[in-house]
């Protein structure tokens, strides 16, 4: 028994998404009113209703979002923010008390993922160890929007207009990181996983210590790149090529292998859509045009880090 | 082989620049047509793991009011007015500066933003203002705004410094999912590994990918300048 299950956050969540699309449905300005408004109210349901109602109720609501956005129906409303002289005047009186409020979620952050997981009443828990980092931000975050809108004499309702209008400019991009982490899912279950360790064993001369090295390294990032999740490539690369090749094979040391390579996974992170919550949403959420520039800014990063890695392995993996 | 159909589709949907939410759509349908199942169980799993998997935008909605609010309120304008009194600044150098201690806090299990919350926290109304604002004073004309090509690099720039330091730091702390998910899955073969052993194995890369950011931001610095038609205020980096 927990007393702040994620459950609660989502409720929250979805009551946010349904105050985004009353405020697009009353907006008879909107460019994309009734296709906007229903992709958000859609959105806002199944994060209230996600614990309770079947999973293939969710599957339908989310064909049909993916729909409204196929089909252009998901836009963005006129921006009604402050002029840029509210803004500077807005700075010139605040000073540098506007940073407080965005500097208490990470102080939140980090103090609750620390205690959160020791505060119980006897089988009462505040909440899960796991959960505790994501907790601790909400929590973190809803107390920053309160201190925020007394700092700025303001209520809640422009910070959640504010906020919904932050999201409509992310757009549907927003759902794509878990739309992703269910396409890696569904590969898993049907042993796509399997099915490219075993090609690179086949076809990749191992027999000699730095291309089985070297296999591996790769291997963790080409296939985090088609997952977009260094977790689900490692059990099936680790399982399919690092085992049996670089540890079993040529005897090297295991705790090396998996650090090295779990780091080469997220070389691929860095280099693919597929990790959307790290590379699409951020792009869309800083405004950029290309939505693939960061992805583009990362490719250098990651080749050369995934090169480093190659040659800490082999140079390590042997020899400790 | 029939089975990878999936990777296929995907590589051809994003190579054509279709809808990014169809083809994933298509991509788990014909993976899990090809693996046996049928078109219902395929959008029931989209539904499980779509609720399952909530927690990955958590962060961002969260945080969007609050960060929405101070922006309403000049909190880009005031980060711009203190980088402009610092002289030494450059895009690249406030960018490798906020990713070195995103890095090093990462790795001493302080995490300011799992899960990409960092991008809506700090990157986009702290980091990305300041890098342009530097760039910006280093202009010719530090009153004209950045040419848009100039503003968005930087920006794209300040998104993939965020996601290295996070990346390339967590690792070494010990307590951090990746060590628990290697730790389990060699005891599910019987292999004895220490945590404390694949947390220090870590740092030769953090090391490497601080080296490789290092020498991006050098190369964003550059980039810039030639850009805004400027030489290079000095080549020394910090």
């Amino acid at each position: 028994m927990t007393l702040l299950p994620l459950e609660a956050f989502y409720a929250i969540i979805g009551a946010i998404f349904l105050f985004l699309a009353g405020r697009v449905a009353f907006d008879p300005t909107h460019p994309r009113r009734w296709g906007s408004a229903a992709f958000w109210a859609l959105l806002g349901l199944v994060y209230l209703g996600g614990g309770v109602v079947p999973a293939s109720v969710v599957g339908y609501a989310l064909v049909v979002m993916i729909l409204l956005a196929a089909t252009r129906q998901v836009g963005k409303g006129a921006e009604r923010s402050s002029s840029t002289a509210e803004r500077a005047a807005s700075a010139e009186r605040l000073g540098n008390r506007i940073f407080r409020p965005a500097l208490l979620v990470p102080a939140c952050g980090i103090a609750g993922s620390l205690l959160f997981p020791h505060v119980h009443w006897g089988a009462l828990k505040l909440t899960g160890a796991k959960e505790a980092p994501l907790v601790a931000l909400g929590i973190g975050a809803i107390m920053a929007t309160i201190v925020a809108a007394r700092l700025t004499r303001t209520g809640p309702a422009i910070a959640l207009r504010e906020g919904g209008r932050l999201l409509e400019a992310i757009g549907w991009a927003l759902i794509l990181p878990q739309l992703l982490a269910a396409l890696g899912g569904i590969f898993g279950q049907a042993g796509v996983d399997v099915e490219v360790a075993s090609l690179i064993g086949r076809w990749v001369p191992v027999d000699v210590p730095f291309v089985a090295a070297a296999a591996y390294c790769l291997g963790m990032a080409l296939f985090t790149m088609c997952m977009g999740n260094a977790f689900a490539a490692f059990a099936a690369i680790t399982g399919g090529v690092g085992l049996p090749f670089v540890v079993q094979l040529h005897h090297g040391n295991p705790a090396i292998l998996a650090s090295v390579g779990m780091l080469s996974g997220y070389c691929g992170t860095l280099m693919t859509p597929m990790a959307a919550n790290f590379n699409l949403v951020p792009a869309m959420l800083l405004g950029l045009t290309d939505r693939n520039a960061v992805i583009k800014a990362q490719v250098p990063i990651g080749l050369a880090i995934l090169t480093a890695n190659v040659f800490i392995t082999y140079a390590t993996v042997f020899r400790f | 082989m029939i089975k990878l159909v999936g990777l296929l589709v995907v590589a051809l949907g994003f190579g054509l620049r279709l809808n990014t939410l169809v083809v994933v759509l298509a991509a788990g349908l014909a993976t899990g047509l090809a693996g046996g199942m049928s078109p219902h169980q395929v959008i029931e799993l989209f539904g499980r793991y779509f609720v399952e998997n909530r927690y990955m935008t958590l962060p961002v909605v969260l945080m969007v009011p609050l960060i929405g609010l101070l922006e309403r309120h000049g909190l880009q304008e005031r980060a711009v007015t203190l980088i402009r009194r610092a002289r030494a600044a450059t895009a690249g150098r406030i960018i490798l500066l906020y990713a070195l201690a995103r890095q090093i806090s990462v790795a001493l299990g302080l995490n300011i933003g799992s899960s990409g919350g960092a991008h809506a926290g700090f990157v986009r109304p702290l980091v990305a203002p300041m890098a342009e604002a530097a760039a910006r004073a280093s202009a010719p004309d530090p009153d004209a705004p950045l040419p848009e090509k100039t503003s968005e690099l930087i920006r794209a720039n300040a998104a993939a410094a965020e996601n290295t330091g996070n990346f390339f730091g967590e690792d070494i702390f010990i307590a951090v999912g990746a060590i628990l998910l290697m730790k389990g899955f060699f005891e599910t073969k019987k292999i004895e590994v220490s945590m404390m052993a694949m947390a220090l194995w870590g740092i030769p890369t953090a090391i490497a990918a601080s080296l490789v950011l290092w020498w991006r931001m050098r190369a964003l610095d550059r980039r810039v300048a030639r850009e805004l038609r400027m030489p290079a205020k000095d080549k020394d980096a910090p």
